[in-house]
């Protein structure tokens, strides 16, 4: 197969591993955002826990595999956005530890206060992610500044201040929004017969109308950001060497791709009408959940494809940025990465899909305390 | 400390944190899949409590895995940027498959192990079990395989055009012996954590006649397996000695602070005080032939010195110049047909000349002294191997000897006639955690200078973030991770106190009223 089609290939499944990530870790990060205000007794926010309890585990390896698959894929943009990020990351990596013994220790602590603490911990488990991924989006937009010297050692002068800039900052709520009526959906399905599904489903209509004025309000903007473009002769089958390319800044430049394939505007519409018919089907959960799951397809790949071919802007060595064309791993590992991929991800989704089939249901109040030390 | 020292310091404390929970998963969860085993062909009751309860406490210590194992994933891309940069193209493979063909699995049916009793058919149930276990042991293997390459870096070669190592033949990379021997090795280690864990609690039921009936088949079961694991994992680390021996010539000279040459075969140091600065060790008592017998497997071949290799090593680094002053030159004049045989013809020894890059940045210039400094650098830390060696495999022995006296105790039915192996079980309950953190510190810290052995220099290998960055990390984790270790232990100690009927909620009404 060809270096530039491989490229390609690899770009979008970035792009759908971050996605299967965003729908299916994305409920759990809205769920534990919800939990302190959907459940007030804790029974109820036991309730709301266990509509998560199972399965969290399993979607948590989206983003494990996002990470692993973004090193052996993309080893500059790794090297580059995780050590650029570096403080946001330490951020992230403490909310997303809180989370695994958060969910399983909980419950098997019996003071009241203890469960609370537990209860804000899951809170932040799923607030500050969906902050930070929000806010990285939208540094992409704006760019950050570092380089490679000749041996391709990577600098930058990130702060973790100038991270957090408007636009980013504008990003970062949106993507809280997302994940609000992703996790409300979720626990309006789990919890169907039991208050916290009902005060998720108060909340719904809410967070769709949050996320849809700050998803439009961000795409007003991107028309006064810088875009970037390559202006040197394209070398999709060179080497991932990122020093070796001239590019310039254009205002307004990131809606070129919507311009040149007016086809593209599909996957905005997508996202603003998954937070619609959420909405609107919000009596039919199944339903609603499905078509918040539209909602991070259509916004990731909105942002992907306004990105494209870049990854990681940089405003201090713009000619520096890294592209799919000169950031990623050899041919060989592509290669090899997407035979995994053909073979391993059809028998995870599989697998996935029989668990869910097992643990299908709502979840009551009476089958927790049946087997109280078991539940979480 | 700069910016290397905090990193490592970093990485190691992540590493041995991850590492207290890894191998009590690795083992635990082939113990569950045996007892649930041996529930769905008998159906008696009692084995499927011993899986429940023994679950429970593998799910304390899961998720304790899991959170710490985040951090490990990230670390390669926060603290060493050149690293993955560098060596992404071959080390992130073996990562992102684990995920794709390890974790996924084990993380998707944990989650069902537990809540899925009463949702599923016995034999479907048991399906979830072996495939959690299937799931921890292939997510070692892989990160083995990736380990593996570390220590013995095959099937990849340097671009000079991208400046970083790729993949010429992953099979190579996936076979190779190295991470073969380290994957056996590690995994015996967890089954023998496994199993001292679920004798060392039996012992403490046994020893107060509380869940006798519980505490005697688990202590069976750990006892058989605990012995098999016990001698494999030094059988098989001998295996591992052996191929460190063909590969890792240093570390191994290093683990017997083994400074010249000796006529073959070497002799073995049981005991000694190695001297980093004199090169000399004081004290030595010697075992003659068993050195050589272990590292070369024949009577006749030299297992070569700390000295001599610091020799060979310099004449590597004089061959690593000429291969960077070459990369330096292509970098200008991409085409000079000339620059690129000379290149090719010293790259093997590339990363040797890197190695004077801590001395100064235009390594062409190197003094005689520098070159000599470079070479010295690449002897590890003598004394802190030697002894990790040594506890590591005396604490072996122990565990072969403690599960053959386990094993014939259960086998006459007399488990709980002797109050002294009940507690000697009892309190070997740390060693196992020990000996696997020791084993670790030889591979790893027994690796040093390199991060890749031979190809890049571990001070190379780091971020360009600041070190401010790095030390407010580092405490942020060291702090962060404690006090998670304390709920840990706390919740281990509470529901290991409780017992299996009450954690079983056996006792209903109690139960409700505690949970209230």
């Amino acid at each position: 197969m060809d270096y530039e089609i491989l490229r390609l290939i690899w770009w979008a499944l970035l792009g759908i591993l971050l996605i299967g990530f965003a729908v299916m870790d994305g409920f759990d990060f809205g769920t534990g955002i919800l939990l302190p205000f959907v459940g007030r007794t804790d029974i109820e926010r036991r309730v709301v826990i266990n509509s998560v309890g199972p399965t969290w585990e399993g979607n948590q390896v989206w983003l494990i595999l996002g990470g692993g698959a973004i090193f052996a894929a993309w080893p500059p943009l790794y090297a580059a956005a995780f050590s650029g990020f570096y403080l946001a990351m330490f951020l992230l990596l403490s909310a997303l530890i809180l989370r695994p013994v958060g969910f399983k220790f909980r419950s098997k602590f019996q003071s009241s206060g203890m469960r609370s603490m537990w209860d804000w911990a899951l809170f932040v488990g799923g607030f500050v992610p969906a902050l930070i991924f929000g806010v990285a989006f939208g540094n992409l937009f704006v760019g950050v500044p570092y380089g490679f010297d000749s041996d391709l050692r990577f600098h930058e002068e990130i702060t973790l201040f100038s991270l957090l800039n408007p636009f980013a900052l504008l990003c970062g709520l949106t993507s809280v929004a997302m994940h609000v009526l992703h996790g409300s959906t979720w626990v309006s399905l789990k919890a169907a017969d039991a208050k916290p599904g009902d005060r998720a489903r108060a909340i719904m209509p809410w967070a769709a109308l949050a996320f849809i004025l700050l998803f439009v309000v961000a795409g007003v903007w991107v028309q006064n950001l810088e875009g970037y473009k390559i202006t040197s002769a394209l070398a999709p089958n060179g080497p991932s060497n990122p020093t070796l390319k001239t590019v310039a800044l254009v205002t307004g430049g990131w809606l070129a791709n919507y311009r040149a394939v007016p086809l593209l505007w599909l996957a905005p519409l997508v996202a603003v009408l998954g937070a619609v018919l959420a909405v609107l089907l919000r009596k039919k959960p199944l339903l609603a959940w499905i078509s918040s799951a539209l909602v991070p397809v259509g916004t990731i790949s909105t942002a992907g494809l306004a990105l494209f071919p870049f990854f990681l802007p940089s405003s201090s060595h713009p000619d520096q940025s890294l592209t799919v064309w000169d950031g990623s791993s050899s041919k060989l590992t592509l290669e090899i990465m997407l035979a995994c991929v053909v073979i391993f991800l059809p028998i995870v989704l599989a697998y996935t899909g029989w668990v869910y089939r097992i643990m299908r249901g709502p979840v009551r109040a009476e089958n927790i305390m049946s087997d109280s030390n078991a539940n979480y | 400390m700069d910016i290397v020292e905090l990193s490592r310091l970093q990485f190691a404390a992540t590493a041995l944190y991850h590492f207290l929970f890894v191998p009590l998963t690795l083992g635990l969860s082939i113990l569950l899949g045996i007892m649930e085993t041996v529930y769905v062909m008998t159906g008696k009751q009692i084995w499927r409590d011993m899986t429940k309860f023994w679950g429970t406490l593998f799910g304390i210590n899961f998720v304790m895995g899991v959170a710490t194992g985040i951090t490990m994933e990230f670390q390669f891309g926060t603290n060493w940027a050149y690293y993955s940069h560098y060596v992404g193209d071959v080390f992130g493979a073996p990562l992102a498959i684990e995920g794709l063909m390890a974790f996924f699995l084990e993380a998707t049916f944990v989650g069902i192990f537990f809540f899925g009793w009463n949702r599923m058919s016995k034999v479907g149930h048991l399906v979830i079990t072996w495939g959690l276990a299937l799931g921890t042991n292939l997510s070692a293997l892989w990160i083995l395989i990736a380990n593996g390459w570390m220590q013995y870096p095959v099937g990849s070669s340097f671009n000079a055009q991208t400046m970083r190592m790729e993949v010429t033949n992953f099979m190579d990379v996936v076979f190779n012996p190295v991470a073969q021997a380290k994957f056996v090795h590690t995994v015996s280690a967890g089954y023998v954590v496994g199993a001292v864990f679920v004798l060392a609690i039996s012992a403490y039921y046994l020893a107060r006649r509380r869940h006798v009936e519980l505490a005697k088949r688990s202590m069976t079961v750990a006892a058989a397996f605990g012995l098999a694991a016990s001698l494999s994992v030094v059988v098989l680390g001998d295996e591992s000695g052996y191929v460190a021996g063909q590969n890792q010539k240093m570390k191994v000279a290093a683990i017997e602070a083994m400074w010249n040459t000796e006529p073959a075969p070497a002799s073995f140091t049981v005991f000694g005080i190695p001297d980093m600065k004199t090169h000399t060790t004081k004290a030595e008592v010697k075992v003659p032939w068993v050195l050589g017998l272990i590292a070369t497997r024949s009577v006749d071949k030299e297992v070569p010195g700390i000295n001599n290799l610091v020799e060979a090593a310099k004449e590597r680094i004089k061959s690593g110049i000429v291969a960077y002053d070459a990369l330096d030159k292509l970098k200008r004049d991409r085409t000079n047909a000339e620059l690129r045989k000379t290149f090719d013809a010293h790259v093997a020894d590339l990363g040797y000349g890197l190695l004077l890059k801590k001395y100064r940045p235009d390594v062409q210039n190197a003094t005689p002294a520098e070159i000599q400094a470079a070479a010295n650098s690449t002897v590890p830390n003598v004394p802190v191997l030697f002894w990790s060696f040594r506890f590591m495999v005396g604490l072996g022995f122990y565990f072969i000897l403690l599960f053959a006296l386990a094993f014939y105790l259960s086998a006459k039915r007399k488990l709980d006639s002797s109050k002294l192996f009940l507690k000697a079980a009892f309190w070997t309950l740390p060693l196992p955690w020990i000996a696997a953190e020791l084993g670790w510190i030889v591979a790893e810290y027994g690796r040093q200078p390199w991060v890749i052995d031979g190809v890049l220099p571990t001070s190379l290998a780091v971020s360009g973030t600041v070190a401010g960055n790095v030390l407010f990390s580092l405490l942020g984790f060291v702090v962060f991770y404690s006090t998670l270790l304390v709920a840990d232990i706390y919740l281990l100690k509470k529901y290991i106190k409780l017992g299996p009927d009450e954690t079983l909620g056996h006792k209903v009404g109690e139960t409700l009223v505690a949970a209230e």
